[in-house]
Order: C-alpha cells, then sequence, then structure tokens
C-alpha cells in the first residue's frame, strides 16, 4: 500500500491545501430531534454538541444509535424535524439544500464514484458544480492527487473500476475535499476495507487533515478507530441519545456510566496505554543489566506492553530517533502509569495530565 | 370512419359474409385455421427450441451462438422467409409451417438459454451441495425461476407466428384469417378491418392464456404482479448489450 | 406506381417498371439470381426502395426513442405510472403487425399513407425501448446517487450528469433491438403504403419463376439490420468510454 497521504505532498505543494484551521467552521447540533412519522420513538431525541473548528468529532456507537441519521441531519438528506443545526453560525436550515452540500465534503462507504468519469472528471465535480474556471479545476485537482499520493498523469485519467478499494477511497476523499469544504462528512469511509490497509489509510487521513484541519464529523461504529481518529468521541446509545461527548483520554479513564464502560471494552485501560507513548512515560535509567532488545521512543505504550511481554517481562531499551538512549521499558514502569503517582508518567502527555487530576 | 368500423363488427356478427354475395368462407373457419397453424408451428418449434436453449444455458456453453441467433432471427424479415419458403418449396401447410418454425426458434432458445444462464449461481451450488443430481438441479431449481424469462421468449415467439401467418395470406397460403385482408376486392374496406379486428382479438386472447399458463407455471413465492404484464421482451440480452 | 399483386397466378411474370423493356439473357434462363437485371434496375427500383426504408426506420426509431424516453422518465419520477405504462406498451405489441396496419387503413384521416405505416412501427418499438429505458435508470447503483445528491447536485443535474449517461448502455442495447425489429417490420408496411423494401419483396413473392427482385431486396434488408446494428454499436463505444476496459 502507498505511503501515508500526507507525506510526499508537503515536500511537493509549497502551499499546503486550504491551509488554516480559519477556512474550517464551527458545527454546533442544537437540541436536534429526528423523528419518523408512523413510530412512536424518535430515532433522535434530543442531541446537542458543539464540534470546535477544525477537530474532528467521531460518532461512534450501536446500530440504531442514529449516529448516521445524525450525520446525514447535518447536510440534510435526511429532513430536520426539530432543533437546529448551525455551521459557524449560520442555520443549514437557511440554506438551500444543493447550495449548501456543494459546501459540505461528502464521503460514504461505498464512495460512490462515478463509474462514468474519470477519477480527474469525479474530484472536479463539486468545483464544476461551482462554476469554476476550467484551469483552477484542473490545478486543483493535481494538486489533490499529489495530496492523496497518487500520481495525476497516471491515475488521472482512470476509471473508477480500474482503482484498487484502497485508491478508490482516496480518490473519495479528495473528492470530498476539492472544493475547500469548511466541513466534512465522513459515514464510515474505511469500513469496507482490510483491516492491513484501514490502518494505513487512517493513518494517512490524519497527517491530511493536520495539514488541512477541517472540521470532521466521522461515523464509525468501531471504537477503536474512534478512538483513534478523533479529537472528541460522541457516544450515542441505542435510541439516539448521547452517552458522553468528551476526548478519547477522558471517555477511557472516566466513562459516564455502563453502558459507555461495556462499549468501550473491558480492556479500555490496555487502550488508554494505546494513547501515550513511551516519550510521556517517566523511564527508569538503565540498570547494569543488559537489556534483551530495544523499542523507539516514538512507540506507544501499549505496543511497549506487548514487545516486553514478548520479551519474556524483561526490560527493554528505550532508543530516541537519534541514537540515544532514552531508558529502559519495565513492566514496573508500564505497570504503575495509571497510579496517580506522578513518577511514572511525565505531565506532558493529556493522560498524565488527567491521571494528575484524578490524584 | 365510424361506418367502417361499424361496417366491420357487422361483418364479424355474420362470420364473414356478406349480404348479395355467394357464400364465403367463415370467419370462424379462417380464425380456427389461423390458431391451427399457431398450434402446429409453436408445437414443432417449443421441441426444438426448448430443450437446446435449456440445456445450453444448464451448461453454460454456446453463449455467442445462443445470444445471436435471437438477434439474427430479429433481422429477418418474416415476409422474406415466407418468400423464400413460398418460391422453392411452394405454398401449402407444410411450406408455411417451416418459414414459421424458422422464425420461432430464435427467440424461444435466446430466452431459453439467457433465462437458465442467468440463474443466480449461489442457488444453483447450494443445490448441488444438498447432493442433487445434475437433472434434479435443472428440473427443481433452474427450471422454476428460469419461467418467466423463458415464457417471455415463447410468448414473443406466439406473437411472431400468429402475425406471420396472417401475412402467409400474400405468399398465397388462404387458410388463415390474413386471407380476408389480402383480398380487398371481395370484402371491401370493412371486410378487412372486420378481420383484422379479429386477428387482434384472437392474439390477445392467446397472449392472456399463456400469461395465465406462465403464472400457473411460476412457483408462488416468485410471483409477482409483473407476471401478469402482457408480453416480454428480451431484457437481459438487451442490458448486457450484445 | 403500385405493381399488381398477383396472388396465384401462373405463367412467369418478369417484374418491368416501365422504361426498358430489354430483357436479359440470364432472366430467360431462370436462375436464382439474375445479376443483369440486379444492376439494371437498381437505381430505378431498389436503391429507391432502400432510401424509402431507411427513411420508414429511421422516424419510427426517432419518435418512438422520444416518446419512450418521455414516459421512462414519467415513470422513473412517479413509480405509479410504470405498471399502466407497461401495460399500454405491451397492448400495443400484442396486436399482429398486418391487423395494426389494416386497422389504421379505417381511419379516414389515413388511408393508405406514410402515417399509416409510421404508427404502427413506433408503436411496436415503445415496449423495449420504455422498458430498457427505465431499466438503465433503476440500475444506477444506490451508492452513487447518494453521493452525487450529498455532493450537492440537483436533480436535474444528477438525471443529465449521472443517471443519463450510466444508463446510456442499457438505451443502447434497447435501440438497437428496436431497429432491427423494424427494418424487419417496415418490409409489412408496404401493404399500406407503398414504400420501401416491401414493395419488390411482396411483389416478387408469388412469382415462381424469377427470385431475383425478391433475393436482391431480402438481402438488402438485412443488410441494412446488420448495418444498422453495427452502427448503434459502434455510437456505444464511442459514448461509452468507461466499459472499453475491463475492471482491475
Amino acid at each position: 500500500m502507498a505511503s501515508t497521504l500526507g507525506n510526499d505532498a508537503s515536500s511537493a505543494v509549497s502551499n499546503p491545501i486550504g491551509g488554516d484551521a480559519s477556512s474550517a467552521l464551527e458545527l454546533e447540533l442544537r437540541n436536534v430531534q429526528k423523528r419518523y412519522p408512523g413510530r412512536r420513538e424518535a430515532a433522535i431525541p434530543d442531541l446537542s454538541l458543539t464540534v470546535p473548528a477544525g477537530e474532528v468529532c467521531v460518532l461512534v456507537g450501536p446500530s440504531g444509535s442514529g449516529k448516521t441519521t445524525a450525520m446525514r441531519l447535518i447536510n440534510r438528506m435526511i429532513p430536520l424535524t426539530g432543533g437546529d443545526i448551525l455551521l459557524g453560525g449560520r442555520s443549514v436550515l437557511e440554506r438551500q439544500e444543493t447550495e449548501l452540500r456543494r459546501e459540505i465534503g461528502y464521503v460514504i462507504q461505498q464512495v460512490g464514484l462515478f463509474p462514468h468519469q474519470t477519477v480527474q472528471e469525479n474530484i472536479a465535480t463539486v468545483p464544476r458544480l461551482l462554476g469554476w474556471p476550467k484551469d483552477r479545476i484542473d490545478r486543483r485537482v493535481s494538486e489533490l492527487l499529489e495530496l492523496i499520493s497518487l500520481d495525476p498523469t497516471e491515475v488521472g485519467r482512470r476509471y473508477p473500476h480500474q482503482l484498487s478499494g484502497g485508491q478508490r477511497q482516496r480518490v473519495g476523499v479528495a473528492r470530498a475535499l476539492a472544493a475547500d469544504p469548511p466541513l466534512l462528512l465522513m459515514d464510515e469511509p474505511f469500513g469496507a476495507i482490510d483491516p492491513i490497509n484501514r490502518a494505513t489509510l487512517q493513518d494517512g487521513f490524519l497527517a491530511l487533515q493536520e495539514m488541512v484541519r477541517k472540521t470532521v464529523v466521522f461515523v464509525t461504529h468501531d471504537i477503536d478507530e474512534a478512538i483513534k481518529m478523533g479529537d472528541r468521541i460522541a457516544i450515542l446509545r441505542e435510541g439516539g441519545t448521547l452517552a458522553q461527548y468528551a476526548p478519547p483520554a477522558e471517555i477511557l479513564e472516566r466513562p459516564a456510566d455502563e453502558f459507555v464502560a461495556d462499549f468501550v471494552g473491558a480492556d479500555r485501560a490496555l487502550k488508554r496505554l494505546g494513547l501515550a507513548t513511551l516519550a510521556d512515560v517517566r523511564l527508569p535509567p538503565m540498570n547494569g543489566d543488559e537489556p534483551v532488545g530495544d523499542v523507539p521512543l516514538t512507540m506507544s505504550v501499549r505496543d511497549a506492553l506487548a514487545a516486553v511481554l514478548a520479551a519474556g517481562g524483561r526490560p527493554l531499551r528505550v532508543m530516541s530517533s537519534d541514537g540515544e538512549v532514552r531508558g529502559l521499558a519495565t513492566l514496573d514502569a508500564i505497570g504503575h502509569v495509571f497510579d496517580g503517582s506522578s513518577e511514572a508518567l511525565s505531565e506532558a502527555s493529556p493522560a498524565g495530565r488527567a491521571a494528575d487530576e484524578q490524584a | 370512419m365510424i361506418t367502417n368500423f361499424v361496417d366491420a363488427f357487422k361483418f364479424i356478427f355474420r362470420n364473414g359474409q356478406i349480404p348479395g354475395q355467394p357464400h364465403f368462407t367463415t370467419l370462424t373457419y379462417y380464425a380456427l385455421g389461423t390458431l391451427k397453424v399457431t398450434l402446429i408451428a409453436m408445437a414443432i418449434s417449443l421441441v426444438i427450441a426448448l430443450p437446446l436453449g435449456v440445456w445450453l444455458g444448464h451448461r453454460h456453453r454456446g453463449s455467442f451462438i445462443a445470444i445471436n441467433i435471437g438477434n439474427i432471427g430479429r433481422a429477418l424479415p418474416s415476409l422474406v422467409v415466407l418468400a423464400i419458403a413460398s418460391a422453392f418449396l411452394g405454398i401449402g401447410l407444410n411450406e408455411v409451417l417451416v418459414a414459421l418454425v424458422v422464425l420461432a426458434i430464435p427467440p424461444i432458445v435466446t430466452n431459453a438459454y439467457v433465462a437458465i444462464d442467468e440463474v443466480d449461481r449461489d442457488l444453483v451450488d447450494a443445490a448441488r451441495g444438498m447432493g442433487m443430481t445434475d437433472w434434479q438441479v435443472l428440473r427443481q431449481v433452474e427450471l422454476p425461476v428460469a419461467i418467466p424469462l423463458l415464457m417471455a421468449g415463447v410468448r414473443t415467439a406466439t406473437l411472431f407466428v400468429i402475425s406471420t401467418t396472417t401475412i402467409a395470406a400474400f405468399a398465397g397460403y388462404g387458410d388463415s384469417l390474413g386471407e380476408v385482408v389480402a383480398n380487398e376486392a371481395s370484402y371491401h374496406l370493412y371486410g378487412l378491418l372486420g378481420a383484422s379486428i379479429c386477428i387482434a382479438a384472437l392474439a390477445m386472447a392467446i397472449e392472456v392464456g399463456l400469461a395465465l399458463l406462465q403464472r400457473a407455471l411460476t412457483p408462488v413465492p416468485l410471483r409477482r404482479a409483473e407476471a401478469l404484464a402482457m408480453t416480454d421482451e428480451t431484457l437481459v440480452p438487451a442490458l448486457s448489450g450484445v | 406506381m403500385n405493381p399488381p399483386l398477383l396472388i396465384g397466378a401462373g405463367g412467369p411474370v418478369i417484374p418491368n417498371f416501365g422504361g426498358s423493356s430489354h430483357q436479359f439473357a440470364c432472366e430467360k434462363a431462370n436462375r436464382l439470381f439474375c445479376w443483369d437485371w440486379f444492376n439494371h434496375n437498381w437505381s430505378t427500383t431498389l436503391w429507391p426502395a432502400l432510401r424509402q426504408h431507411v427513411v420508414l426506420v429511421v422516424i419510427a426509431v426517432a419518435l418512438g426513442f422520444a416518446v419512450s424516453m418521455g414516459l421512462a422518465l414519467l415513470a422513473h419520477r412517479y413509480r405509479r405510472t410504470e405498471q399502466p405504462m407497461i401495460a399500454f406498451t405491451s397492448f400495443l405489441y400484442t396486436i399482429p403487425s398486418l391487423a395494426f396496419f389494416e386497422l389504421l387503413v379505417g381511419i379516414p384521416a389515413l388511408g393508405l399513407s406514410f402515417w399509416t405505416a409510421e404508427i404502427p412501427l413506433i408503436a411496436y418499438t415503445l415496449l423495449i425501448l420504455f422498458r430498457n429505458i427505465l431499466a438503465g435508470l433503476r440500475n444506477v447503483p444506490t451508492e452513487v446517487l447518494d453521493s452525487a445528491r450529498g455532493m450537492g447536485m440537483s436533480r436535474r443535474q444528477m438525471l443529465l450528469q449521472v443517471e443519463l449517461p450510466l444508463a446510456l448502455p442499457a438505451i443502447i442495447a434497447g435501440l438497437r433491438i428496436a431497429t432491427v425489429s423494424t427494418v424487419a417490420l417496415a418490409t409489412i408496411a408496404a401493404v399500406v403504403d407503398n414504400q420501401g423494401l416491401g414493395v419488390p419483396i411482396i411483389s416478387g413473392i408469388d412469382n415462381y419463376y424469377f427470385k431475383t427482385e425478391l433475393i436482391a431486396a431480402g438481402v438488402l434488408a438485412v443488410l441494412l439490420a446488420i448495418a444498422a446494428d453495427s452502427l448503434l454499436v459502434g455510437t456505444k463505444r464511442l459514448l461509452t468510454p468507461w466499459t472499453r476496459t475491463r475492471a482491475v
């Protein structure tokens, strides 16, 4: 699978696409209600949350929790029956539907690329609808293809059926970004991809988001994906009520109720370990023993734990990227990460901060 | 205009007689004649074409022939086939039958082929996996599912045959309703109209009969309102763009 | 000029369409196909008949397509109208060709004329074209429609830019069938409108001795059908470049 989405582009393109967070807008759901006619229970009784500009909000929950419904209410693919949705302070109800949608990026699981158009034409869809001049469109399409690490000359003229699943997904994301929208909606975009490529796509998207900083609403049923991708996570219950809306670390440490705790999984302590890297842990210094192997400083604490276990519980040497020895990764050090003592966790990590608050 | 059609209906009620004229052959006779020819031609064609199409479809072989025979059949003007048959074989029931069979076989083969060929492979797979023999799979799984499309071909062929039987009058075959149409001098316009109305009515009656037959043959769970639609064309080869 | 429909007439009748009274050797020799006669009568008989036939077919298919497109777009938008439309077009299709032509002769406004032939020909194309256009539109994958709508396309834009282009293969397949069938059916139209390749075919049909005219016209009709079909296949390849390559 190709390299991560952002890395090649940042050297090739002098101006990052859509640049700053100022082009992203804040999204607010205010007492949003969706009730289908003839049904007693509302699909979404009353949902309120705010996504700060430039952040990724993941809607996650079991089926029947209304997460996709909530997303589709935002770009009015489904009509709203109560409440309001504000994008950058303006209600989406004020705008004409088609006009609104041209300003919101939309990525669905099966992608839905137009089979009868080339990759270039697909990506150019919204700019064409907006009436951009041709050369601006062409430039933009090339930019985006490079951004997603696809060769414009080679891949641009191909048809969707000539692409692999992962390539199609990336083109789908590029297409959503084409008109530089302030908001991006993504409905299980990586769900149909095999796990290995999915991880690559997720990493790629995160790198992209680092550069373009869009406001993103991302729907998934996979809590691990939610933790990985989200700046904030909104956990929805069956019946469409909000169980908890918080950053991943907080949800893992302090699940609001039993439902959230169950949903997150009994291994949430391990998941928390995944949020921090060895750089965030205060590592004991080297002692006289011979370490049995090396692990990089950038490795997540969870992976480090796995490595130590694989080494039979014996300590591993932690190396920084420039070859410096930073200390030892030991079972003991990792084991004390959450016990609230500030010896184990340096304050830099979000997990550390939360632990300090707890103490 | 109304008078023409009123006279046409009078003509029908008089069973093809015109007052003041010597006795003409009755419309009933002609209608039965048309029916007879149609039945025989369809029987022969079905015996030849159905097994062929079904077998090819079952084996998933010979798709090029099976589908293109339908295209060729469509391109053959019935008049030309009749003309060639009559030119080389003369005029008579058998010769007309040859022409009719030649015209009826293509749609039956093509539709039977496609109908069986396109039965969901998973269904067939499951059936085989349960231990059904080849023959059982065909009879109990493929054929029932294929009925709608297969019958569509039969119905199309039947319409062709009825149509061509009447046209055969122009080639000299006189024992069908077309004979009236070919003789305006004797029957006048209203006679032609009357015969035409009979032809149309006969065709529709047969169509409805075949539609009911199709419904009876379709397994109950697969019956939908569509099955009662009057005629189906070979839609699937059309969609595959062959 | 109306060549007499001689039914059951005896004796060799060699079509003489006025003008030349020249008799070719092969005519008398009564071989299967007389090239000399063919060449001589091409411009006076066969070529005009072919031209008329093409006109008959093109107009029938063009108008049939226009009507079917309208009906299909309606049925696409308002699902309830589909069944009645199928019933109607099927009904028309069921009327045997000869009967249909003759029934229209009974309408004084038409009598024996060009449109008496055209209307049934148009009617016969409706069923296949209507069904294929509708099926083509319906077969557009739902995720493609969803993403098109989500990106902000209006209904009209979706129809013109996404649905119709994707329906093209089915539409053209339907046009092929309709055209080929119409070429064949138009030969019968000669019965009510003295035009097209049906004329030489009918006049030659009961001529036991001289078959050239019949064979020539018949072959021309089949060749015309094949040519039209190939033309449409070529058009399809031109208009649907995305179907040219296989999936990866």
